[in-house]
């Protein structure tokens, strides 16, 4: 471990760090309320659990691609990843943010109640899945599944959406600006009002991505029809 | 069961010369169908298993006599501690006895059912259980020991409460419905538990059946680093499985780094689940122990992973015989609605007045409790009195205790712990092979025994 001067930030290589120092150094901060505020990360090697439980405002910076449940958990940090992140990254996020450059594996956002998700390359499967509140900002495509049973929060997907869209959907809002590949069970597409243009724009504003329309998206949702368990519906379950 | 299918008031079919009920097709068997029929929907029910399943009354104690002595009752010490994730966690669960309260919903329980239940556990020294829908603090309040539950659908899930919590249990199936998730419908669906799940007012709640972030036990072992990570490695971690196949979910789960195993037979309680599930799926306490008890030896980490079991527990001799087979601790669910006043013939009227009868409401779904405790609604969990209820329930819990250690120093132990097979024999020939102890009057477990006579008669 050395501390980079000119940056004033925290170096941590996981190469000679084990990881649950990390992970205790870095919630130490919340518990103390003292020490560095912003932190990189090198040589992750695809860990996982990296960066997770964070409770503070800190900037972590990680260097390389990381394994499962990058940044789970995350309270008020910034998490950015300079890599691709594994299954079940920023589960259960309540606030703060995780940007990953790369691509994501699956079930990215899952469960996470606040906060901001931004993969700038594709997500896989179940991105969102039970997503209870959560933002996500997908630059590139994402997999079959997504936003299962998703509870309330937003999905942005700048590019396809694979099959099985919001399958069980709850009230969470889906964006989808390419091609959609099937709809989930009580998913339907909605009308673009002006309420959820300015949404889109907010939200590809906040994951720094500028060069994509609002207009080219279409919605969906839940058409509501799954709320209350109807026999008549028996061939929907 | 709704009060169309189990019309439990008069008139009451009498039994006369010349009449004869099927087996096959008894009343039960007929109102059902005739349910389904009316209805076009299965049946959603509250409780557990009501079938007669192979169950702890089929096993005695042999108790002590020339060959072994007995201890003094009253008087010579009979140890109930129990510490749970001594193999990872720098902060294992000291238990003053072996009994715990198995993990049950604000939501399908009612706000003051639960501070009973907490107020209960830390009087007597015990831990109480989440469920799903989250952590209230009222419940964090009055339980000195908590477990914080992680369910598939992650409703109410919070790091700060992961982090007040003295254990996680992670879930993955229970008892009454192994491989099914969960369903709280929208008549107890209240502002405060539509908060707590981040869901609309109203409507059915799915809990999901699967894990949403991880798949099989690779995953597990990954996920449960995650949450000790988070929790500093501090935290003991429960698996929670329904009992199917127990002998290989316990390797599994011990494999992928449970501190603690927790076996749900088919016998335990569900909130709501169809009645299908809950008398058709999973396999009966008596036998899942057995099973889980064979894992963890054959890994060399019997009682370094403690098991908790439950299903069924209603007595200290329930919970005396899931120790000798092998658990370190019991949990109890429906016994504990049970003793703060679930199904009690002081209610009968209220009961009749909603198609249902002291001894046999089940309808834990329906949010319509007169007793207050499996209910949403204001008025109705107001007539439930907290304190008293928490009373019962720890006088219910220090009888099981003061049961189980009657039963142990009669077998001459000094700890419910030191318990084991060989003080049981079974009364039948399923208990005998599903709780592999010898037959009454036999020496050995039944197969053991008949493959000693095989092996004397053909070396006579």
């Amino acid at each position: 471990m050395v501390a980079d001067a000119a940056l004033a930030t925290e170096v941590v290589d996981l190469a000679v760090t084990p990881l649950r120092e990390l992970n205790q150094r870095l919630h130490e901060v919340a518990r103390s309320g003292a020490g560095p505020s912003r932190w990189r990360v090198v040589n992750p090697r695809g860990a996982h659990a990296v960066a997770c439980g964070l409770d503070a405002e800190l900037e972590v910076e990680i260097d390389g691609h990381v394994g499962y449940y990058c940044a789970g958990m995350n309270q008020h940090a910034t998490v950015r990843v300079r890599g691709n992140a594994g299954t079940g990254l920023a589960e259960n996020m309540m606030s703060g943010s995780v940007v990953v450059d790369g691509s994501a594996s699956q079930s990215a956002g899952a469960t996470a109640h606040g906060g901001l998700l931004v993969v700038h390359g594709d997500a896989a499967a179940r991105c969102g899945i039970s997503m209870k509140g959560v933002d996500i900002v997908v630059r590139g495509s994402v997999g079959h599944l997504s936003a299962f049973m998703a509870q309330t929060g937003c999905l942005v997907v700048c590019g396809d959406a694979g099959e099985a869209l919001g399958d069980s959907i709850y009230e969470a809002r889906l964006y989808v600006r390419g091609d959609v590949a099937g709809l989930g069970a009580d998913c339907l597409e909605k009308e673009m009002r002006d309420e959820h243009l300015a949404q889109v724009r907010e939200l590809l504003a906040r994951a720094g991505i500028d060069d994509v329309e609002a207009g080219d998206f279409r919605r969906f949702g839940s058409a509501r029809q799954l709320y209350t368990f109807k026999v008549d519906n028996a061939a929907a379950y | 069961m709704t009060d169309t299918l189990h019309p439990v008031s008069p008139p009451v079919a009498e039994w006369r010369p010349g009449l004869r009920e099927s087996y096959l097709f008894d009343r039960n068997v007929i109102a059902e169908i005739q349910r389904a029929a009316r209805e076009g929907i299965y049946d959603i029910r509250g409780f557990g298993a009501k079938r007669k399943l192979p169950h702890f009354d089929d096993l005695l104690f042999l108790g002590a006599s020339v060959s072994r002595y007995p201890l003094e009752g009253y008087r010579e010490r009979c140890d109930t501690n129990v510490t749970l994730g001594t193999r990872f966690a720098s902060k294992p669960l000291e238990l003053k006895i072996p009994v715990t309260i198995a993990g049950m919903s604000f939501g399908a329980l009612s706000a003051p059912a639960k501070e009973a239940l907490g107020r209960a556990a830390t009087e007597v020294g015990t831990s109480t259980t989440t469920g799903d829908g989250g952590m209230t603090p009222e419940e964090r309040g009055h339980s000195e020991l908590l477990v914080y539950q992680l369910l598939p659908s992650r409703y109410g899930m919070n790091p700060d409460d992961l982090r007040k919590a003295d254990a996680i249990e992670v879930v993955i199936g229970q008892g009454a419905k192994p491989g099914g998730g969960g369903m709280l419908l929208g008549h107890k669906i209240s502002d405060r538990v539509a908060a707590m799940r981040d869901l609309p007012k109203g409507i059915d709640q799915r809990s999901a059946c699967r894990h949403p972030d991880w798949t099989g036990p690779d995953d597990l072992e990954i996920k449960i680093g995650e949450l000790r990570e988070i929790t500093d490695w501090e935290k003991p971690i429960f698996v929670k499985v329904g009992a199917t196949r127990t002998y290989y979910d316990v390797q599994l789960a011990v494999k992928a780094g449970a501190d603690v195993i927790v076996v749900d037979g088919m016998q335990g309680g569900t909130a709501a689940t169809q009645d299908v599930f809950i008398e058709h799926v999973g396999i009966p306490t008596l036998c899942a122990i057995p099973l889980a008890v064979q894992a963890l030896q054959e890994l060399g980490l019997h009682r370094e992973v403690q098991l908790i079991v439950s299903g069924g527990i209603r007595s200290g001799a329930d919970v005396a015989k899931a120790l000798a087979l092998g658990a370190d601790a019991v949990a109890i669910g429906t016994a504990a609605l049970v003793a703060m006043g679930d199904n009690s013939p002081e209610y009968e009227e209220a009961y009749r007045k909603i198609g249902s009868s002291a001894g046999f409401y089940d309808d834990w779904q329906a949010g319509r409790d007169p007793v207050g405790i499996s209910t949403q609604d204001d008025e109705l969990a107001s007539l439930f009195d907290p304190v008293l209820g928490g009373r019962k329930v720890a006088n219910y819990l220090r009888v099981l205790t003061l049961e189980a250690q009657t039963l142990a120093r009669a077998c001459g132990k000094s700890h419910v712990h030191n318990l084991e097979p060989e003080d049981l024999v079974a009364l039948t020939i399923e208990a005998s092979l599903m709780a592999r102890v010898p037959l009454a009057g036999m020496q050995l477990p039944l197969l053991d025994e008949l493959a000693d006579r095989v092996a004397a008669r053909v070396n006579r």
